[in-house]
């Protein structure tokens, strides 16, 4: 039998659990588990220099990865600082454990120092949370959280730990807990096979079918089924936003990604579609546009690992609550000696299809001419080609956000980092960096922008300390380019606040951390510029581009519309 | 419509602070709520009264599922359930009134349960609308103050809420 405090229990845990990194600042609160992982060498820790870093760290190693998230902060300003990153991997699923130091537990509700009601205030944004209320209770508590953030439907789980509950002095029986069971919380692990079987026989009798899949496939390691299922019916399939590289984009049968800015042909196929295959996917807002107008001819088989995604704003013909692979695994089975009941429809599916391609080709921008400013998504197809399309993408949030969506194309899941749900500028740095770390081989790029940089640009010295070679490119208008483009369209171009004032000079900020920065002002200055961060993938390099603050990310969809109503440029409607 | 929701909930910390955060976060309405130990120490039960069409309580009852420390729920009101609440009405009593508060008492099969020479105290029980009626007889002669407890409810026959 092994005495551990509670601190020493925590470090253990985390070492047993297969914990390799975790992300966190320290704190009053902290200071005994952070004095037990001083003590230990198996969990590296990150130092970062804000607490939302942190979250976005672990947040993009998680998404990356698939496995968990780890971070630890202490107890008032760094669990608060945590919430944005909290609530970022939330809105997306993301499995990640919050490690909060909190106030002992005979000063909690007193209003001492550094103390926050953290359980409280990150109850709507957690999928669940736990408090330590007694030493011995931290292996089983820590390996629930664990099973909690990645299964089922993931998300983040929090676990606020007092001081007492760590002291040194206090040393209880340590015993790894290899399964815990939560009597209320049984996951679903297959769908039910009528319902199944149901959706199989409308996708037969389809003649104009689509897929429509999301963030669930990434996360449940679906995309070799669900690419499977899509060649073996030859159906076209858009993704959403968080499912961009589900299914290889470049593969013709992909009609790129969905909604707000999503390609024309995806729009106007979801529209015109008699029946909808929706797999994780959830019907979002930035999706469906107005609902009562959403895909007047379509029935709709949704599938998906969270009953209450089902129905929420779009009611579901064929509902399956089940987890994405092993669905997609029995879809695929039944699928075995049948045919298509209608096999003249879908060749003439593809013709329009391809008809609404063909409209768009070679219209999406007008690229720059030489000695011209750069427009932006052209940057973005330079890095795509230059890195062969097989980086780890982050982005921050805005318009670089939905270019690099748009002009980036993702043939692999868990490539194509960003912030969906929640929008969280400030995302991508961190992300990128924690993705780094912990894959330092592969090359990860950071899209950003001037505004949402120096929300966490700070994390450059968490970058120096641990050598940590990202390649941020700074898609620099000068402008808060989506706000912009709204007040553009919505506001009689009235920029208020759009407009960033007082730019650093990136490249004497770069530098000042020891880092290379380069700038490219316009069109010929781009390629040698690419090859030169792009040249050693250890290396930071920041690239900050000027691009034209004119662009406007087009398509769009038109407010209150149906999914085919668009703005396909400053002109042009559907 | 109003329907009646049942949780078995998990006697925790916070948990109650989960399903009540739950209403207000996704905008939906709590009319009632009674929440109380069960006979295994371990869970609570916690009635609830909402009112919604039927996209709306399907959206509760799955949400209030997803909650890691709710068991088992059901929604009474999808079939014959008997449903109670218990309120203590302190009325005004004096001279003429005191025999009709008395009078209404005895009709409502209401109790008087503690007396002073100006104010009666009842204490009545029944479903929602029978205590609303008795607040509306009571109005003129002159309520003084309400408690309610909320709607506590359990289905009809066989069927059992539990583990």
């Amino acid at each position: 039998m092994e005495l551990l405090s509670g601190a020493d229990m925590i470090a253990r845990f985390l070492q047993d659990e297969g914990v390799e990194r975790i992300y966190g600042y320290p704190g009053g609160a902290a200071l005994h588990i952070y004095d037990a992982l001083f003590r230990q060498d198996k969990v590296k820790h990150i130092l970062v220099r804000h607490e939302q870093a942190a979250t976005h760290a672990a947040d993009g190693y998680a998404r990356a990865s698939g496995k968990p998230g780890t971070v630890l902060v202490t107890s008032g300003p760094g669990a608060t600082n945590a919430v944005t990153g909290i609530a970022t991997a939330y809105m997306d699923s993301i499995p990640m454990v919050v490690l909060c130091g909190q106030v002992a537990s005979h000063l909690i509700g007193e209003d001492a120092f550094q103390e926050t009601d953290i359980v409280g205030v990150t109850r709507p944004i957690v999928k669940h949370s736990f408090a330590i209320k007694h030493p011995s209770e931290i292996p089983e508590v820590l390996k629930k959280a664990y099973y909690l953030a990645a299964t089922g439907r993931p998300g983040p789980v929090v676990v606020d730990i007092p001081k007492d509950m760590t002291a040194p002095t206090e040393r209880y029986e340590y015993v790894y807990p290899k399964k815990v069971k939560i009597r209320s919380y049984n996951p679903v692990t297959r769908g039910h096979s009528g319902q199944i079987k149901k959706a199989v026989d409308m996708m037969l009798k389809a003649r104009r079918p689509v897929f429509y899949t999301g963030g669930g496939i990434v996360t449940s390691g679906a995309s070799e089924n669900l690419t499977a299922l899509v060649k073996r019916l030859g159906f076209p399939i858009t993704t959403t936003l968080m499912g961009i590289g589900s299914y290889p984009q470049t593969d013709a049968q992909s009609l790129g990604w969905l909604g707000m800015h999503g390609s024309y042909e995806s729009n106007m196929a979801m529209h015109h579609a008699d029946l909808i295959i929706a797999i994780g996917a959830r019907f979002d807002d930035r999706v469906t546009n107005n609902t009562s107008k959403f895909c007047p001819t379509a029935k709709i088989v949704h599938v998906d690992i969270d009953p209450s995604s089902i129905s929420k704003t779009v009611r579901a013909d064929v509902p399956i609550v089940g987890p994405a692979d092993s669905v997609i695994n029995e879809m695929i089975s039944l699928l075995q000696g049948r045919e298509m009941a209608n096999a003249e429809a879908l060749p003439e599916w593809w013709t329009t299809i391809d008809g609404w391609r063909a409209e768009r080709e070679g219209k999406l921008y007008e690229p720059s001419q030489p000695g011209e400013r750069l427009k932006p998504q052209e940057v973005i197809e330079a890095v795509y080609h230059i890195t062969r399309g097989e980086a780890f993408v982050t982005t921050d949030v805005g318009q670089h956000q939905m270019f690099a969506a748009q002009y980036y194309k993702f043939d692999k899941p868990n490539r194509w980092i960003t912030s969906g749900g929640l929008g969280t500028m400030g995302f991508g740095f961190p992300a990128a960096m924690g993705i780094k770390q912990n894959f330092p081989d592969d090359t990860v790029v950071c899209f950003t922008g001037e505004g949402s940089f120096q929300m966490m640009m700070q994390e450059l010295s968490t970058c120096k300390q641990f050598g940590t070679g990202v390649k941020i490119i700074n898609l620099n208008n000068g402008t808060l380019g989506m706000v912009r483009q709204w007040q553009d369209l919505n506001y009689k171009s009235r920029h208020a606040h759009s407009y960033v004032e007082s730019l650093p000079d990136f490249q004497k900020l770069i530098e000042a951390y020891g880092f290379t920065a380069l700038k490219v002002e316009h069109h010929d200055e781009l390629d040698a510029a690419l090859e030169r961060t792009f040249a050693d993938n250890d290396e930071l390099v920041f690239l900050d581009i000027d691009v034209d603050p004119r662009e406007h990310v087009y398509p769009m969809q038109v407010p209150l519309g149906a999914m085919r109503d668009m703005l396909l440029s400053k002109t042009e409607r559907t | 419509m109003r329907h009646i929701i049942s949780i078995l909930l998990e006697n925790e910390p916070g948990a109650l602070s989960r399903v009540v955060g739950l209403f207000s976060q996704r905008n939906f309405n709590i009319e009632t709520l009674n929440v109380a130990p069960t006979e295994d120490p371990s869970l609570s039960r916690l009635t609830v009264t909402t009112e919604g069409d039927d996209r709306v309580i399907e959206q509760i009852t799955k949400h209030l599922n997803k909650l890691i420390d709710v068991v088992k729920l059901v929604d009474l009101t999808e079939g014959h359930h008997i449903e109670r609440e218990l309120m203590l009405v302190k009325v005004k009593a004096l001279g003429a009134s005191r025999d009709e508060v008395k009078r209404t008492v005895d009709i409502f099969r209401a109790q008087i349960v503690d007396v002073t020479p100006s104010v009666y105290t009842v204490q009545i029980t029944g479903d929602a609308g029978k205590l609303d009626a008795f607040v509306q007889a009571m109005a003129p002669i002159g309520i003084l103050e309400v408690g309610r407890t909320g709607v506590s409810g359990i289905s009809r026959g066989d069927k059992i809420l539990s583990l």
